[in-house]
């Protein structure tokens, strides 16, 4: 077995998403414990233009499986793909996005190889040798410090957790072509659907403008919409806006919806159920603007507004507007 | 058309959750069907009424009292239970559940594999989809609609990924795992619930699944809980009220820039 970590790139829409550079960071630390190297494999269909950038972070070798058979994700093809290449490598450590893709190509790599998977971890440090993993259970309420003890180790990383290395302009990876073999596949994609809009997705954003059942109706959500433009945000919502019906599931943050880590996270007409609180507590900064000053999200907000959302949420475009102009 | 549901017996979600000697002390909690489970069997019992035809048949494997979720999935509809339940199962972690379920599935007859995306209590969300690969069956996760085409041999579904929806399409048998937003979960009737009575519960062990104590259990576990701990607590901070909204907004969006640094 080697001493390298193998990172799987997320791709998505032809973009390198900000999450492979996080774990990339991190790779190349666990590596450099292991006295080993951090190596990326890229799958995808027209991926090759991402090796180069790739290549700026840190990464040793990049072995990429660029192929119209992998064009659209498939679960079967990418498992082969990628087991393919384990079993080649023998890498000691493999790290995925916890992202849908990831959350569903991990499992059946790990089932195939028979070796131990970590979902969603928050912390992997090295210990005596091996992974000391933290990751979130019960909906964050309890954390768990695991360890693995088959090999290769794999886990799933939370995006927005681990700092995204710095590009160095002259580090370059050296490229290897991976012949693709994607076997018996019977689920293909057939079609995607995108959402209208071009917002930043929730589980990757920076900042989260989050309604709840104080915005008493699905209209009145243009009021987020307009503060999240101001400020490049995600528009997010609790389970009580989702299940009235006011926006789509995909916004749900919460312990049955999404979990999310912006460096900002602010909650309109939200009261904070645990629930909800499962999905966001993990926020850098918390600003709660609620009716109610018993409302238990004003417990957990850094800066809390006891107000008329419909009065301060326009306010507090205008303001930030202000902001922005000023810089 | 046998239609199969995996389900777990969790806590309820509003528990508290208390740490006790580093692990997770499970006294006195409420325990429920795991709530992704529910649109999981929900979705079975629409599929067979649809289809006017079939059985659902709900799978668990736990200790004794994860018999009562079993009869809860019952009282909705489902039209047999079975129970694998062995001293040998306990600390088990995905793998090894997914394993067992395997051995399980392998000595019925399936053509769709129900469960839920993941567990509400260890959130690994692997079971369903390692059970599709012990399997060999082509799994589709995080389903949030499912079609079964005429001949009962291909499906589409929909899945919700970042940014949209993809939609798969996939020969039967296969294994799907049930996202929020799949259908409305029903509740039991009083006759339903009558029902259960006449349903049976059948319970099958390591032995009778052909499955090795060495296989399953704490020791087996390719994951190790070292230990549980509460996570950092979360004050709070300054809260403003009684004054004018658009003064503390104004106040709120500089503290934001001064001391959170945003923008």
């Amino acid at each position: 077995m080697s001493n390298d970590v193998l990172v799987v790139a997320e791709v998505r829409e032809g973009e390198l998403k900000k999450v492979t550079l996080e774990m990339i960071g991190k790779g190349a630390a666990i590596a450099q414990a292991l006295d080993g190297v951090v190596n990326v494999v890229l799958m995808g269909s027209g991926v090759s233009p991402l090796a180069d950038s790739v290549g700026r972070y840190g990464a040793k070798k990049i072995y990429l499986a660029d192929d119209p058979t992998l064009e659209n994700y498939a679960p079967q093809a990418y498992t082969k793909v990628l087991t393919d290449l384990i079993k080649e490598i023998d890498p000691a450590v493999v790290l995925l996005a916890a992202s849908t893709r990831g959350k569903d190509l991990a499992p059946r790599v790990a089932a195939r190889l028979a070796v131990g998977l970590a979902s969603d971890c928050i912390g992997l440090e090295v210990q005596d040798g091996r992974l000391l993993i933290t990751r979130p259970i019960y909906a964050g309420k309890a954390i768990a410090k695991v360890v693995e003890e088959t090999r290769p180790q794999m886990a799933t990383v939370r995006p927005n957790i681990f700092p995204a290395p710095e590009p160095e302009a002259s580090s370059t990876a050296e490229v290897v072509n991976i012949t693709v073999d994607t076997g018996d596949v019977r689920a293909k994609v057939i079609e995607i659907l995108k959402e209208a809009g071009e917002r930043v997705e929730l589980t990757e954003a920076d900042i989260v403008v989050s309604g709840g059942r104080g915005m008493k109706g699905p209209d009145n959500f243009i009021l987020l919409e307009e503060l999240a433009n101001v400020l490049g945000a995600a528009v997010g919502a609790s389970r009580a806006a989702v299940d009235a019906g006011w926006r789509d599931h995909s916004y749900q943050v919460g312990q049955t919806g999404k979990v999310v880590t912006p460096t900002l996270y602010i909650a309109c007409g939200i009261s904070g159920a645990i629930q909800h609180l499962a999905g966001m507590k993990t926020s850098k900064y918390i600003v709660a603007i609620n009716k109610d000053p018993e409302a238990p999200i004003f417990k957990v907000a850094d800066y809390g507004i006891v107000g008329d959302l419909f009065k301060v949420v326009p306010i507090l475009t205008e303001e930030f507007k202000k902001m922005k102009a000023e810089s | 058309m046998n239609i199969v549901v995996c389900l777990k017996q969790v806590p309820d979600t509003a528990s508290k959750i208390n740490i006790k000697e580093g692990v997770v002390d499970t006294e006195g909690l409420e325990w429920v069907i795991n709530p992704y489970d529910e649109y999981a069997i929900e979705e079975a019992l629409l599929i067979k009424e649809r289809l006017g035809e079939g059985k659902v048949t709900l799978i668990t494997m736990g200790p004794e009292r994860a018999k009562e979720a079993l009869k809860s999935g019952l009282a909705l509809g489902a039209d047999e239970a079975i129970h694998l339940t062995d001293d040998a199962f306990k600390g088990s972690d995905p793998y090894a559940t997914a394993l067992v379920l395997a051995k399980a599935l392998k000595k019925i007859d399936y053509d769709i594999i129900f469960c839920g995306k993941q567990g509400v209590d260890e959130d690994h969300a692997q079971v369903g989809i390692a059970l599709a690969e012990l399997l060999n069956l082509p799994h589709v996760s995080v389903i949030v609609k499912l079609d079964i085409s005429e001949d009962k041999k291909r499906a589409i579904a929909h899945r919700e990924v970042e940014g949209g929806k993809e939609v798969v399409e996939t020969s039967l048998p296969a294994v799907f795992t049930a996202q929020k937003g799949l259908n409305e979960p029903r509740y039991p009737s009083l006759k339903g619930i009558m029902a259960v009575k006449k349903k049976s519960i059948a319970e099958w062990n390591s032995q009778e699944l052909g499955v090795s104590p060495q296989e399953v259990g704490r020791e087996a576990a390719k994951i190790k809980m070292v230990e549980a701990m509460t996570p950092p607590g979360r004050e709070g901070g300054k809260v403003f009220q009684g004054e004018e909204p658009g003064e503390m907004a104004r106040k709120v969006a500089h503290l934001l820039r001064e001391e959170a640094k945003i923008l």
